[in-house]
């Protein structure tokens, strides 16, 4: 696959030049998704090629790329009956216009979700919660990364207090990139540690808080009230900061994502997502099915291991390269 | 969530109860179902398809045309095909050496770490004196972690001193069992992407190096259709024994299961299903099929029943309440050996949601009213629970202030447990006997 395949595709999400630093985020993504997207470029190119229209087994065969990807199966089918539907209008006449009509529809999916802003003006918090090794904490440390970078103040919440070491993580990336960490021993109460950190980041004005929260299934009932706490004690003790909260999806989990998204809206009240590890072969599919069944929104990819591995999500970058 | 295949199945057979015989073209619905309910459970596709491919084969063949439970007949026919695909069941590790040396693989947060204690923990019941080594370089404060999960479980910890490499740290794990006698040596490693080339070749050196006895890989159950690509890759670069399917207590289905075994063609030895050490169970090939097909795991309920519940305590309260002697005590009693089982939750999320559970949610079961309730009658005296008719208005206030509650909590709870004895004298009247079989 080519740069030229993905931009052809979707040339209005093309992306502004690489600012700065050389292996900047155009980069990355494109290696991730070009790494994820292979195969599936591969399926697609064979069921269009040799044919003059549109058949059905053409559709099925998209229909399963689609379910390969992780949209699952009442996405996958919606989006390619809509296709189906527009096929037999004129479109339908070149079956190279496929790619296009199957990102159109998937980015209608993702862009129907509401867009919450990035960096709001104000003091803010950002709670990251997710389901137990999604990659949160790694991922605080890339929205840290990114704070720092904007020229704002950082300050780590280590609210993970149940699993072994999770402070110590942490406090370790704090370390890194010279950000304070609020912590208290292991066990403590990860409420108790949040109104702390809320109490120093006032004292010391700081712009953004970022809340580490331990890793739970969302079908745990105890847990999930232990957030909801956490988020009462946010908005209780940080009315004036803009909140977020910010859910960590696995690029690799199934259908279980759509649950864990629900389950952890209804506790929490969730904003948007960060899609992580999409670095691999997994191609997060998954982030669509969620935006379609809840519409809510992905705000980053978790490209890499690295701090600087974060990039903005771009929903119909992200359809075109999932199709692509 | 999702409904049973059974419930779905049941749907489609209705429309041709009395004519006796299926038709084709009803049996193509039934397997367009099926199809449906194994990539919801995140079966990868090509998997299903063949699948269902040889389904349709084996069922217009066969006996399912003329059966009289069409519904009954295929997801016998699909659960016994799934039992045969996930394989044989979990078995204990192979530890013949001196000392033989288990190590864990896996993408990022699969839960090798927690794997890692649980075995360990394991190991030591089974009278083994296991060693655990920190190989996990990568991430941060990961040895940290190890060393904490080895201590929570009181097994011995080696980890990297300096800049020690994960070879050197290996290796020295290794002369640190001769020495002490440790009979296993269990290998965290880091966390790492099928498509990582340096850190791949890292671990086959580690292989090469430690000439592991078992090398099992840790997957999440929660896994996609990307199942398939991981668990080829790391069955390529290593000599895999099994696989342990982490994350169970949640509510997937745990289609990967099926994916992975396809492709590593390694038995699925063990499944995680909390995050205490002790959550580990053997795999259970006929639970996981029940599970993908989101037809419950009755078989956990029952053996969960069986270590919870003191046999001869139920059966005195099953007599009390035939004999309609049932006071609130036995009414507290009955609910501490309930909670026993543990969340409430977790134990409906086991049955089968077809049938006359169908649109329970288990989410929405108040467990704080099991303790509220226990909290009441904790409150009352004796007498009081033997005879609840004494429960005059100040006598209500007094418990209510006592477990925290409000008199109308109280007289919530007395209006139940009236119920009950009304029920339950209706019981006695015959029709428990035919419903339990006497």
């Amino acid at each position: 696959m080519s740069d030229r395949d993905i931009l052809e595709l979707a040339p209005e999400s093309r992306l502004p030049e690489e600012e700065g630093a050389g292996k900047g985020f155009w980069s990355k993504l494109k290696k991730g998704l070009s790494m994820t997207h292979h195969e599936l470029l591969e399926r697609v190119d064979a069921a269009v090629e040799g044919r003059g229209v549109i058949d059905e087994e053409t559709l099925e065969y998209l229909e399963e790329s689609l379910i390969g990807a992780d949209l699952g199966v009442e996405a996958s089918l919606e989006i390619v009956q809509a296709v189906r539907d527009r096929a037999r209008g004129y479109e339908a006449k070149d079956p190279t216009r496929l790619r296009t009509m199957l990102a159109d529809e998937i980015a209608v999916l993702l862009l129907d979700a509401p867009q919450p802003h990035r960096r709001p003006p104000g003091p803010r918090v950002t709670l990251v919660v997710g389901v137990n090794g999604v990659g949160k904490t790694t991922s605080i440390a890339k929205l840290a990364r990114r704070s720092l970078d904007e020229g704002d103040s950082v300050l780590l919440v280590a609210a993970d207090t149940f699993r072994a070491a999770a402070v110590e993580q942490i406090a370790l990336w704090g370390e890194r990139l010279g950000v304070d960490v609020v912590r208290q021993a292991q066990g403590s109460d990860p409420a108790a540690v949040v109104y702390d950190g809320l109490q120093a980041a006032r004292a010391r004005a700081i712009d953004h808080v970022i809340v580490d929260t331990a890793g739970r299934l969302h079908t745990k009932k105890n847990l999930m009230a232990e957030l909801e706490k956490i988020r009462r004690v946010v908005d209780r003790e940080a009315p004036d900061r803009h909140c977020l909260t910010l859910l960590v999806l696995d690029a690799t989990t199934g259908q279980n994502g759509i649950t864990q998204a629900q389950e952890f809206t209804r506790a929490v009240r969730v904003d948007a997502a960060l899609l992580a590890k999409i670095d691999g072969t997994a191609k997060g599919g998954v982030a669509v099915a969620v935006a379609r069944e809840l519409r809510l929104p992905v705000l980053y990819l978790g490209v890499g291991e690295g701090a600087e591995d974060l990039v903005d999500f771009r929903p119909r970058e992200f359809a075109a390269a999932l199709v692509a | 969530m999702f409904d049973g295949l059974q419930d779905k199945l049941q749907g489609v057979f209705r429309r041709i109860k009395g004519e006796g015989r299926v038709s084709e073209e009803v049996l193509r619905a039934a397997l367009r179902e099926i199809r449906m309910a194994l990539l919801e459970a995140d079966v990868n596709f090509r998997l299903v398809k063949s699948f269902v491919e040889r389904l349709e084969e084996r069922a217009l063949g066969e006996e399912v045309l003329r059966s009289l439970t069409p519904d009954q007949q295929v997801v016998k026919i699909v659960r016994d095909e799934l039992i045969r695909l996930l394989g044989e069941a979990g078995s204990e590790l192979q530890v013949e050496g001196r000392p033989s040396v288990v190590m864990l693989c896996g993408l990022q947060g699969s839960g090798k770490t927690t794997t890692a204690g649980k075995l360990a923990l394991r190991l030591k019941k089974r009278g083994r004196h296991p060693l655990l080594v920190a190989g996990d370089l990568q991430r941060a404060a990961a040895v940290e972690q190890l060393r904490q999960v080895g201590e929570g479980v009181g097994v011995p910890v080696v980890t990297p001193e300096g800049d020690e490499s994960v070879l050197a740290v290996a290796e020295r794990g290794l002369s640190v069992a001769r020495d002490r006698g440790h009979d296993v040596l269990l290998v965290d490693t880091a966390g790492r992407l099928h498509v990582d080339e340096r850190l791949m070749a890292e671990i086959r050196a580690l292989s090469e190096l430690l000439q592991p006895t078992e090398t099992l890989f840790v997957a999440d159950a929660m896994t996609g259709q990307d199942a398939v690509s991981s668990a080829k890759e790391f069955a390529a670069a290593l000599p895999l024994t099994g696989v342990v399917l982490t994350k169970l207590d949640g509510d997937t289905r745990g289609g990967a299961a099926l994916s992975i075994r396809n492709v590593a063609e390694v038995p699925i030895r063990f499944v995680g299903v909390g995050e205490r050490a002790e959550e580990l169970e053997l795999f259970d090939p006929e639970r996981m099929a029940s599970r993908i097909l989101g037809m419950g795991d009755v078989l956990s309920l029952i053996e969960k029943a069986e270590q919870g519940l003191d046999k001869a305590e139920t059966e005195r309260l099953a007599k009390r309440m035939a004999r309609d002697e049932f006071t609130l005590e036995d009414l507290r009693d009955h609910l501490k050996q309930l909670r026993k089982l543990g969340p409430l939750a977790g134990i409906l999320e086991m049955l089968p949601k077809a049938g006359p559970l169908r649109g329970l949610d288990p989410s929405a079961i108040d467990e704080g009213q099991l303790v509220r309730v226990q909290a009441m009658i904790d409150s009352m005296t004796p007498t009081e629970r033997r005879k609840p008719q004494i429960l005059n208005a100040s006598r209500r206030r007094r418990i209510a202030r006592g477990s925290g509650t409000r008199v109308q909590d109280i007289n919530q709870l007395i209006k139940q447990y009236r119920a009950m004895r009304k029920m339950m004298k209706g019981m006695k009247k015959g029709w428990m006997k035919k419903a339990f079989g006497g």
